[in-house]
């Protein structure tokens, strides 16, 4: 039986761990290619960089990242962040990434999921869908961390971004990213229900019961979280094993 | 000397990097004539099974790896590289493989689960073969295809169930075929991929 996924995430800036601490400031925590391994022995079934540089000299930073992973660690690797064209996708593939994850870019040009699903095939495209709920109902989708509200229904871009080519939807709710209160399940719901591509639920994770809820109740084919694994407030191993123990089909 | 090829087409380097953690030898090989100086081989692949041979009958690999094959020499192919191994396929049309495994290559059924099979599945163990050595059942490895090989169980070490039997693991004589990345499938992949290089060895 297919697995669900546990996906650990790791913001990287300039070629380092950093993760927002009580919502003051940034913290290094770390080297990326170092805490990909340790998530790798945790049993994490795929690890995802999202690249948080504006630079150019730490892009290029990420690609030697990505290459030093990609030496050491060896289940998929997904790669976001700052992807804005067909080029950037080869770079980062021909680095040893598995996956590029696309967000505000495939938004303002969509064109970039069909071109990017042609040439190197579906399966190495990750929408990213950053969504928020409308207060009249349903949920629209946002870029720029929640800054800039595009207008735009989140199911209706979901089903647009399989049309073109998308091999999975990363999907993270504004209204709960960063509250640890749990995934958004009716957000997670609607959007697995309406794409025949696996979704990843994104944002809100704070225990256990989080990984199983989303599992139970959405048709959720992977689960992601950052601060949670990088604070070791839990391992992927408890997690799998509280998901094990709820019946819920995960790799040993 | 493992040689993987590179046909313009394929995950050559992720392949590359798991052979070189385990400190097996190998190189990329983009030239048929080498495939005679290589003690076994890899095909890797992703994309379609129509372009794929299309570009190993034009660059001269489909008999220089057919002759390796016949040779005796190990070989072993991945995912599309797997499917390639078979006598046909049927992605955008009939295309003849290589023909080096009984069988064909037909889409999956998947009877409303999500195409393509993609995440990790288990494996359950039909018939025991080198490459297989260390795999039990239940163990997970990671799949990514629309396609499978429809194929004789004589041919089968291991399977998936996702509606149907998927081969995951296959082998004629000396040619194996894996459906899933075993460069991709940690531990389990791992094993597997140093079975292939002890074979090459002894």
């Amino acid at each position: 039986m297919l697995a669900k996924r546990i996906i650990p995430c790791l913001d990287v800036r300039d070629g380092k761990v950093v993760k927002g601490v009580n919502f003051v400031g940034i913290k290094e925590v770390g080297d990326p290619v170092q805490c990909a391994i340790d998530y790798d022995r945790q049993g994490a079934d795929e690890i995802t960089f999202l690249d948080i540089t504006a630079t150019h000299e730490g892009r290029s930073t990420m690609i030697d990242v990505v290459r030093n992973t990609a030496k050491n660690v060896f289940v998929p690797l997904t790669v976001g962040g700052g992807i804005r064209t067909v080029d950037d996708f080869r770079e980062l593939l021909r680095a040893g990434a598995d996956k590029i994850s696309v967000n505000s870019a495939a938004v303002r040009n969509p064109q970039l999921i069909s071109e990017a699903a042609d040439k190197f095939g579906s399966q190495c495209v990750v929408v990213a869908i950053d969504a928020r709920r409308k207060a009249e109902g349903g949920f629209t989708v946002v870029v720029n961390g929640g800054r800039i509200d595009m207008q735009m229904d989140a199911i209706e871009w979901a089903k647009e971004c399989e049309r073109r080519g998308a091999g999975e939807i990363l999907l993270t709710s504004m209204d709960t990213d960063g509250c640890k209160q749990g995934f958004d399940l009716e957000l997670t719901d609607a959007i697995s229900k309406v794409v025949n591509i696996p979704v990843i639920a994104s944002g809100g994770c704070g225990n256990l019961d989080h990984f199983s809820e989303v599992f139970e109740k959405t048709g959720a084919d992977a689960a992601l979280a950052a601060s949670l694994f990088h604070f070791k407030e839990l391992t992927v191993q408890q997690v799998k094993e509280h998901l094990r123990n709820k019946n819920i089909p995960v790799r040993r | 000397m493992i040689h993987i090829i590179d046909y313009g087409a394929g995950n050559l380097f992720s392949v590359q990097n798991a052979l070189n953690y385990l400190q097996i030898e190998n190189k990329i090989t983009a030239n048929p004539a080498e495939l005679a100086e290589a003690d076994g081989i890899i095909l890797p692949g992703v994309g379609a099974f129509r372009d794929a041979m299309t570009m190993l009958n034009e660059s001269g690999f489909t008999e220089a790896i057919k002759e390796q094959a016949a040779a005796g020499k190990p070989i072993l192919g991945i995912c599309l590289g797997m499917q390639m191994l078979f006598e046909k396929g049927y992605e955008f049309g009939e295309t003849d493989g290589l023909g080096l495994i009984p069988g064909k290559v037909v889409l999956i059924d998947g009877g409303g689960l999500k195409i393509p099979h993609m995440g990790w599945n288990d494996l359950n163990v039909l018939h025991d073969c080198p490459l297989s050595a260390d795999i039990a059942d239940g163990d997970y490895v990671y799949y990514v295809h629309s396609y499978r090989a429809d194929t004789d169980d004589a041919y089968i070490s291991c399977y998936t169930m996702y509606n149907e039997k998927i081969p995951g693991l296959v082998y004629c004589d000396n040619v194996y075929g894996a459906q899933f990345h075993p460069e991709k499938s940690g531990q389990v992949g791992m094993n597997i991929l140093k079975n292939f290089a002890k074979l090459v060895r002894t």
